[in-house]
């Protein structure tokens, strides 16, 4: 019942183009913007309350106070969301000794990544990761694709149970699933194998995008699948040669949420995945920080590393991600 | 046969609204017959069926009888080099479910778990909000303020809860360091119950707020200007212009976005297993982290006892979403 929701808040950006331009032109635009500017503002206290109550300042306009709360109270906000990120990127370039240090820059030294890169099995886990990711990526995109196509274009008996299916596997706990499914694994012997965590990680991702995507396909005419029905394409054919390219805005939405939850994921990824070798990097920053080792320069340079490529995903996905979002979010 | 018409094969759907279910079919021919119409559908959403079904059902079905056994560490079928041995555990009935709900721990657990649910929701909606307030007005800068206030949410969450650990470190953490320049005992941000308490909480707010943010600032835009306009001529205070236009305007992405995050949060297991590890002694356990906890961290591995959380987590979860339709059907709200 939430899932059709979900894209909403995202969707509103969708306006974030229009309706800030609209806030922008205003001011300027309209005829008494001119005689507004000055006379009022400079008036006594008084003067100013009863002017006011005629004609309130119109949105965009502040006074001077205003205006310095406003960018203060923003600073802050931008600081505190800044600082810890920002003193994990300055840290790392700390030796050891130094880690907690209060000044910004002490002994500057790239030993923690050349150790990080070269000394522990670092690579190995980011080479997990990445491994695990993109399948599960390419998997999850894909066969929600379709489904989301068949759940957009057609009518079928078994529809309206599996949309309530994928809206309610969109709540599960991770708690309910996972240890039956560590206890499955073990009998099967895929625990410490990339593709226990890929087979895991469709049931998080694959709910969420058949729902996005269906909302996308919703979006495409109907009438150039007729249209390529009438010229001889199959059901499939007209998926894939027609409708799929159509929804590549989609796909990268769905792409990058698969990509950015199974980056960061850690339940399952601590649980079925030890020794080692087998550590996605979830499981591999743990090892830096425990009972047992306490290499806070280490953890930090390998955090940024960590950091770099969902960082540089999510920047390049955010244009796509608002325009996509608002797309699937177009109800019909 | 009469629909047989309206689906042919590929028959695309129309505009026109959906028509009634066709009754279910019982002659053998008829059952070809939907075959033939609907299998590249059905083909076509394999797949996902199966994906759900073998690791979502299957488990479930499993996850529900474990919680009625003694399984552990000890009796679960394993393999001990080339060797199988055998699953030993037992049947047990509701045992565990009876001994979770008598012992004081789970009701600890659950106070717990509503309270991080609703001060995280709570708090994160609020900043959330404010902040999409002052981005939605137009002044120098707002654009990098805004990247820069959705920065939390473009890093993966375990690598900010590792640098918020640094930052919390008792003895020589920069939030101690600065406290004791400036005269002010050192606080034990992580080992104290209420101050990990109150640490968690901050850290999840800190990894919510962009979300709020992004949300709340689209609900925002898409209020029409009119609105505001119609309120200003009618001499509405900027309070009021809140109260009574912008309030009523984010209403319908609040609830979807509100419900979203207490599922979340409810859910949320790297903020507090990273940070505390559920410490000091359990204090920041919830409900997630202690199914966590029993199945992997603690030794012998208790999985039937872990399951039978897992499923009391599912009920609770289930019960909130069936609670929280019935409150938006009340106010007129149908989804």
């Amino acid at each position: 019942m939430d899932r059709n929701t979900q894209a909403k808040p995202a969707a509103p950006p969708a306006g974030s183009a229009a309706a800030p331009a609209a806030a922008a032109a205003r001011p300027q635009a309209g005829p008494r913007a001119g005689e507004e500017a000055a006379a009022p503002r400079r008036e006594g206290r008084a003067a100013g309350q009863a002017g006011r109550a005629r004609r309130p300042r119109r949105r965009g306009e502040r006074g001077p106070a205003a205006s310095i709360g406003l960018h203060l109270t923003l600073l802050v906000a931008a600081f505190i969301a800044v600082f810890p990120p920002l003193w994990l990127l300055v840290t790392s370039f700390k030796p050891k000794s130094d880690t907690f240090t209060l000044s910004l820059v002490s002994h500057f030294t790239l030993g923690n990544y050349d150790h990080v890169l070269n000394d522990t099995e670092f690579l190995t886990w980011f080479g997990n990761s990445v491994l695990v990711v993109l399948l599960t990526t390419v998997i999850g995109v894909l066969i929600s694709a379709t489904t989301g196509y068949a759940l957009s274009r057609f009518r079928f008996p078994g529809m309206r149970p599996l949309m309530w299916t994928l809206l309610i596997t969109q709540m599960f706990p991770m708690a309910v699933l996972i240890v039956p499914l560590y206890n499955l694994m073990s009998r099967y012997d895929m625990l410490n194998r990339p593709s226990a965590l890929v087979v895991t990680y469709l049931t998080i991702a694959v709910p969420f995008c058949a729902w996005m995507m269906k909302g996308f396909f919703d979006t495409i005419p109907v009438s150039i699948d007729e249209s390529g029905r009438v010229d001889g394409l199959s059901p499939f054919g007209t998926f894939w040669r027609l409708v799929l390219p159509l929804a590549r805005p989609g796909l990268a939405v769905t792409g990058f949420y698969t990509f950015v939850t199974a980056w960061a994921e850690v339940a399952y990824a601590s649980a079925f995945m030890t020794g080692e070798k087998h550590l996605t990097l979830a499981g591999g920053l743990q090892t830096f920080v425990n009972q047992h080792t306490q290499d806070w320069h280490l953890m930090t340079a390998a955090a940024v590393l960590i950091a770099i490529p969902a960082t540089l995903v999510f920047g390049y996905a955010q244009r796509h991600l608002q325009a996509g979002l608002t797309a699937g979010a177009v109800k019909t | 046969m009469a629909d047989a018409v309206n689906s042919l094969p590929g028959a695309v759907r129309t505009a026109e609204p959906r028509a009634p279910r066709p009754a279910p079919a019982r002659s053998p021919g008829r059952l070809r017959h939907r075959l033939a119409t609907y299998w590249y559908a059905w083909a076509m959403v394999a797949p996902v069926v199966a994906v759900i079904a073998a690791i979502v059902g299957w488990p479930l079905v499993r996850g529900v009888y474990l919680s009625l056994t003694d399984a552990d560490e000890s009796n679960v079928e394993r393999h001990i080099g080339v060797n199988r041995i055998e699953a030993s555990y037992e049947f047990v009935g509701l045992d565990n479910y009876r001994a979770i709900l008598r012992d004081g721990d789970f009701w600890d657990r659950l106070g717990w778990t509503a309270l991080w649910t609703v001060s995280c929701v709570a708090l994160t909606f609020l900043t959330g909000l404010g902040l999409a307030v002052l981005l939605n007005r137009t002044f120098r800068g707002r654009a990098v303020y805004r990247m820069v206030l959705v920065l939390p949410w473009a890093i993966p969450a375990f690598v900010s809860v590792f640098a918020w650990r640094m930052l919390f470190n008792e003895r020589n953490g920069i939030l101690n360091s600065l406290l004791e320049d400036g005269g002010i005992d050192a606080v034990p941000w992580l080992s104290d119950p209420t101050w990990a308490k109150a640490a968690v909480v901050a850290v999840n707010v800190w990894l919510g707020v962009p979300f709020m943010l992004i949300a709340m600032l689209g609900a925002l835009q898409s209020i029409p200007a009119e609105q505001y306009e119609a309120a200003e001529v009618d001499g509405a205070s900027p309070w009021q212009r809140f109260r009574y236009v912008t309030l009523p305007g984010v209403r319908p992405v609040a609830m979807t976005v509100v419900l979203l995050s207490t599922i979340w949060t409810f859910n949320m297991f790297p903020v507090i297993f990273l940070l505390t590890h559920g410490g000091p002694a359990g204090a920041t356990d919830i409900m997630v982290t202690e199914a966590y906890r029993l199945a992997f961290v603690t030794s012998p591995r208790d999985f039937a006892n872990s399951a039978a959380w897992g499923v009391l987590i599912l009920l609770l979860l289930v019960l909130f979403a069936i609670a929280y339709r019935r409150a938006l059907r009340r106010q007129g709200e149908v989804w």
